[in-house]
C-alpha cells in the first residue's frame, strides 16, 4: 500500500486528524486531549477553542451514542463494519471543519433528515428557546445524545449543519455531517 | 452526615459537597453516561434536603459541559430547589467571553426558582 495518495489529499485538506474505526470512549477522550494540545501550540482565540471543543464533544459523543444504539444484524465481521465510523478535523485560515460519517438504517434516513432540517429552519433566537424548552421538558434518552445534540451543535457553531446521505443499500445508508466553526 | 468529595478527570468536575451546607461543581463535566457520574450527587442533595442549613451556597465553576449532562444539572438544581427551610443560592461562574456558558447560566435561572448570580472571571 502506498499511502502517499491519502497523505497528500489530508495535507491538501488541512486535516489535523482523521479516525476510521470503532467509535470508544477512551478513543473520544485521546482525541478531546489531542485537539485541546493542538489548539493550544496554534495559540488560537480562547473563544475558538471553546467553542470547538464544544462542538467536537457533541459530534463524537452523537456518533459514540449512535453506535451504541444502532441495531445490526449479520454476521460479526457485518456488525463490527455497519458500527464503525470515521471522523476528521480540519482546520483552514477561516475555520475548522468537523466532519463525521456513520451508518445509518435507510429507513430511519427520513426521520434524521426531517430533524436537522428543522434545526437548519430556526434562527438564532428560536435555537436557543428551543434548546431550553426540550431541556426543561426532559425529552432526553437515558444515555443523553439524542434531543439536544443537533441544536446545539448548530446554537454554538453558528451556522448551518451540512449534511449527505448516499444510499448503500435498502438497509443502510452512509450519513454524513459537516460542521463549520469560523475562526472569528 | 458526610461529605461528599469526588477528584475531577478527563471529563467529569470535581466535586466538593458539604454537609455544612457549601457545594461545588468545578471543571468539565463531558462524560458519555452522565446519569451515572450524577446519580449520586442527586442522592447526597435528597439526604441533605432531610436537615438541610439555613443557607445552602452553591457554586458552579464549569468550563465545559455536554448536552447529556445539561439534563442532569438541571436535575441538580431543581433537587436543590425542593429543599424546604434553606436559602439556596447558586453562584454561575463563567470565564470572560464565553458567551456560550453564560447564557446556560441564564437558561437554568429562567426555569429554576432559586437565586442566580453571574460571575465573570478571567480564568475558571
Amino acid at each position: 500500500m502506498d499511502a502517499f495518495n491519502l497523505y497528500t489529499q489530508m495535507e491538501r485538506d488541512d486535516v489535523l486528524i482523521a479516525f476510521k474505526g470503532s467509535i470508544t470512549s477512551e478513543l473520544l477522550t485521546s482525541i478531546l486531549q489531542i485537539m485541546e494540545t493542538k489548539m493550544e501550540d496554534l495559540h488560537e482565540a480562547p473563544r475558538t477553542r471553546k467553542k470547538v471543543f464544544n462542538v467536537l464533544v457533541e459530534c463524537l459523543q452523537n456518533l459514540y451514542h449512535h453506535i451504541d444504539e444502532f441495531e445490526v444484524e449479520g454476521s460479526a465481521l457485518e456488525i463490527s463494519e455497519k458500527k464503525s465510523a470515521i471522523f476528521s478535523i480540519s482546520r483552514n485560515f477561516e475555520r475548522y471543519n468537523i466532519v463525521t460519517g456513520n451508518f445509518v438504517s435507510t429507513e430511519n434516513v427520513e426521520k434524521l433528515t426531517n430533524r436537522i432540517n428543522m434545526v437548519n429552519g430556526l434562527t438564532r433566537e428560536e435555537l436557543k428557546a428551543y434548546y431550553k424548552k426540550i431541556l426543561n421538558n426532559g425529552e432526553i434518552s437515558d444515555k443523553g445524545g439524542g434531543g439536544l445534540g443537533f441544536i446545539d451543535i448548530a446554537k454554538k457553531s453558528g451556522e448551518k449543519l451540512e449534511y449527505s446521505i448516499r444510499e448503500i443499500d435498502e438497509n443502510y445508508s452512509f450519513f454524513t455531517l459537516t460542521v463549520k466553526i469560523s475562526q472569528n | 452526615m458526610k461529605d461528599l468529595s469526588l477528584e475531577g478527570s478527563a471529563k467529569t468536575p470535581t466535586i466538593d459537597f458539604k454537609s455544612a451546607g457549601e457545594l461545588l461543581i468545578k471543571g468539565r463535566s463531558i462524560p458519555e453516561n452522565s446519569i451515572e457520574f450524577y446519580k449520586p450527587l442527586i442522592d447526597w442533595i435528597s439526604e441533605y434536603s432531610d436537615n438541610p442549613k439555613g443557607q445552602t451556597l452553591v457554586n458552579i465553576q464549569l468550563e465545559y459541559f455536554n448536552t447529556s449532562s445539561s439534563k442532569c444539572i438541571l436535575d441538580v438544581f431543581k433537587k436543590l430547589e425542593s429543599i424546604a427551610d434553606s436559602e439556596v443560592s447558586i453562584k454561575w461562574f463563567y470565564e470572560e467571553d464565553d458567551e456560550d456558558m453564560l447564557e446556560a447560566g441564564e437558561d437554568y435561572e429562567a426555569i429554576i426558582d432559586l437565586k442566580f448570580e453571574m460571575i465573570e472571571v478571567e480564568e475558571l
